[in-house]
């Protein structure tokens, strides 16, 4: 039992040692660099590896939802099927149609898993394990984030297409109008840690009383600002149930109907990184990063609660898109600027009051007030002005 | 050639450009392309003197910087508008046959 | 000059100067975006991260697409044989070059601060905000109003009024 004790810290920082025990062979001119390629490099096999993981568990998982089996052909209960995957789309003819734009058609899906892959740069995935700890790492995640729109942007336009394009303008305003919303819910976080630096917002969190931990989730703001983080970033993410832009039933593929081959697959992997990406920021701001949600578990390495977390985030995920029907577009836009423009307002003078009134019993119940009233006053107040009716179909007459 | 003249001249290239642009381009939008161009490149120098100048914790040249951005996007959206309202009147956004206001 | 700061300007001047040249506006649109990532990064490299940040995140996330949206919605399909430059461009293009020479003859036989590199400023996140909250406070209510006005101004000037001619 003592040397399990004595192995948990070594265990944490193990990827920590062999990276400075693999540098300790460089001379000492290279080794930043060495250092900055280490890095990435173990991101990018990590993450990718999540990224072939999440297809097959969400093929496996919405199978069930719908009363099937998902693939189970490919290796024992269908694991090597991303192989599979990646060797269909890299053996795929690439069409491009004649009347595209060739360079702009290119460099799109170059532009996206760039952005995507960038937004990793600021996240803290273990006890000192971030690639930069910027100064404002918070906002340099939001800029990264702001870049995919352009690249969808181009995406849609280059392909020449009715449905690409529709695909695109509906995409951007979609992204453009559920950003507000995800970055004012994570300025709440920001005003109660005070740092735009995430490691300083993950430090905040990883304290216990008792053997409860300080996770911004556990308070009502914190918790109303993961709600609305969450659901913004699945409109982000154009995941169901606001996939209208690219709603198979609808519009075929939208924005990437006319993608074949390895450069679909690079759009599928651009946006399932920058999902991960999101839900990544949503672990550091709320759900303390690679604290262990409580204090008697501490012994577990750090990186393991951070993809335990991730990993419960994108089961989520997957659970929502096979539950939830799909938005329309005038629904999607109206929950944005109607519903949750307003009540992350409202979430930040609630965490105001939090931070001016004294601990205790009575902070709770009136930020709690503060949040849930206006929350159910809202959606009331909206369906009443016949915004969120419920579905009525006429037929012609 | 010290590094605050490298990035005033480099400002100063990228103003003459956008001046250019706005006094070249047929269309409206570009024009106002243009002009964004123009704010970037006084930014430049804003940063620039705040990097190399005298008394960098006063902050001033990034104070600038930051609502020199604000006002240009603002601008932005409203000259857009702009340029919309008067598509819908004149179907053209060529500034050459915008003048009937000539005398 | 630094090798990273030649390349940042030549990738910045390349890409504005073809933002003011090309033919066809959504590639106008598009080089301007890579001129203001490079702009962006030129603030990085000075030194002034919040600054730089919020450039990609307004102009880069913002301004451009808003660009986009509006060429989008003006698009006049003879626009292809139109020709790209107005009437008066040499009138144009002599006083750009004339505004150049005379800031660069400025800037060049100025005895500015002198030669060499101070040591870098900080300018951390904290200190802007202290900043903007005690000594430019007032700007920054003020650029609240103007931002709500030109807003509102957008909306209203934008709006498609054939419900009111009905």
């Amino acid at each position: 039992m003592i040397h399990l004790v004595q192995l948990a810290q070594p265990l944490d920082q193990i990827f920590v040692i062999a990276k400075r025990w693999l540098l300790s062979y460089l001379p000492a001119a290279l080794q930043p660099l060495c250092s900055a390629v280490l890095s990435v490099a173990a991101i990018l096999i990590a993450f990718a590896t999540l990224f072939a993981l999440t297809t097959l568990l969400e093929r496996k998982g919405l199978g069930r939802m719908q009363n099937r089996y998902g693939p189970n052909r490919v290796g024992p209960w269908g694991i090597l099927q991303p192989i599979a995957d990646g060797v269909k789309s890299l053996t795929k003819e690439d069409i491009v149609p004649i009347t595209a734009d060739h360079v702009v058609h290119f460099l799109a899906p170059v532009l996206l898993v760039t952005a995507s892959f960038m937004g990793y740069a600021v996240l803290p995935i273990g006890r000192n394990m971030v690639l930069v700890d910027l100064n404002a790492g918070v906002l340099f995640f939001f800029a990264v984030g702001s870049m995919m729109e352009l690249a969808v942007f181009m995406a849609g336009w280059s392909s020449r297409s009715k449905y690409s394009l529709l695909g695109a303008m509906r995409a951007i305003a979609q992204m453009i109008s559920y950003e507000v919303p995800l970055v004012l819910a994570s300025i709440v976080v920001i005003m109660q840690a005070g740092s735009l630096s995430t490691v300083a917002i993950v430090n905040m969190q990883a304290a216990y009383t008792g053997i409860w931990p300080h996770w911004f989730v556990f308070t009502p703001w914190g918790f109303a600002g993961f709600v609305l983080f969450m659901v913004a970033a699945t409109a982000e993410s154009n995941r169901s149930p606001f996939d209208l832009p690219e709603g198979e039933s609808e519009i075929i593929a939208g924005y990437y109907t006319e993608y074949s081959g390895f450069k679909f697959a690079l759009f599928f992997l651009g946006e399932y990184i920058g999902m991960f990406a999101t839900s990544g920021m949503a672990i550091t701001l709320f759900l303390g990063g690679w604290s262990a949600p409580f204090a008697f578990l501490t012994w577990v390495p750090s990186y393991v609660w951070f993809f335990a977390k991730l990993l419960a985030i994108i089961s989520v995920f997957i659970w929502i898109r096979g539950t939830l029907p799909r938005l329309r577009m005038d629904q999607l836009m109206n929950l944005a600027w109607e519903f949750m423009l307003p009540m992350t307002l409202l979430n930040l003078l609630t965490s105001g009051v939090w931070h001016f009134m004294p601990g205790g019993s009575l902070r709770w119940f009136v930020c709690s007030t503060m949040v849930v009233v206006p929350c159910i006053l809202l959606s009331r107040g909206l369906k009443h002005k016949k915004k969120f009716q419920v579905r009525t179909y006429h037929y012609s007459e | 050639m010290n590094p605050l003249q490298n990035y005033l001249l480099l400002s100063s290239l990228l103003f003459s450009i956008g001046l250019t642009g706005v006094l070249i381009r047929r269309n409206a939008i570009l024009v106002l392309i243009g002009i964004e161009l123009m704010l970037n490149a006084a930014n430049i120098n804003f940063i620039a003197f705040w990097r190399f100048g005298p008394n960098p914790s006063a902050l001033t040249g990034i104070m600038f910087a930051l609502f020199s951005i604000s006002v240009a996007a603002a601008e932005a959206a409203v000259g857009l508008a702009i340029i919309l309202a008067a598509y819908r009147h004149s179907r053209t956004t060529d500034l050459d046959q915008m003048n009937s206001l000539k005398g | 000059m630094t090798l990273s700061f030649i390349v940042l300007a030549v990738l910045t001047v390349a890409g504005m100067a073809a933002a003011m040249g090309l033919r066809n506006a959504i590639h106008c649109v598009l080089a301007l975006t890579l001129g203001f990532a490079g702009v962006a990064a030129l603030y990085l490299q000075l030194g002034a991260q919040f600054v730089g940040l919020a450039q990609i995140m307004v102009y880069v996330g913002a301004v451009a697409i808003l660009a986009v949206f509006a060429i989008m919605m003006t698009h006049s399909p003879e626009s292809a044989k139109s020709p790209v430059f107005s009437s008066h461009w040499v009138m144009g293009g002599v006083v750009g070059m004339a505004v150049f020479a005379v800031l660069a003859r400025t800037i060049r036989s100025n005895p500015l601060c002198a030669a060499g590199m101070p040591p870098q400023p900080e300018a951390s996140v904290q200190q802007i905000g202290d900043a903007l909250m005690h000594r430019y406070v007032l700007p920054l209510e003020i650029m609240g109003l103007l931002l709500t006005a030109a807003l509102i101004g957008a909306v209203v000037i934008a709006m498609d009024r054939k419900e009111e001619m009905k």
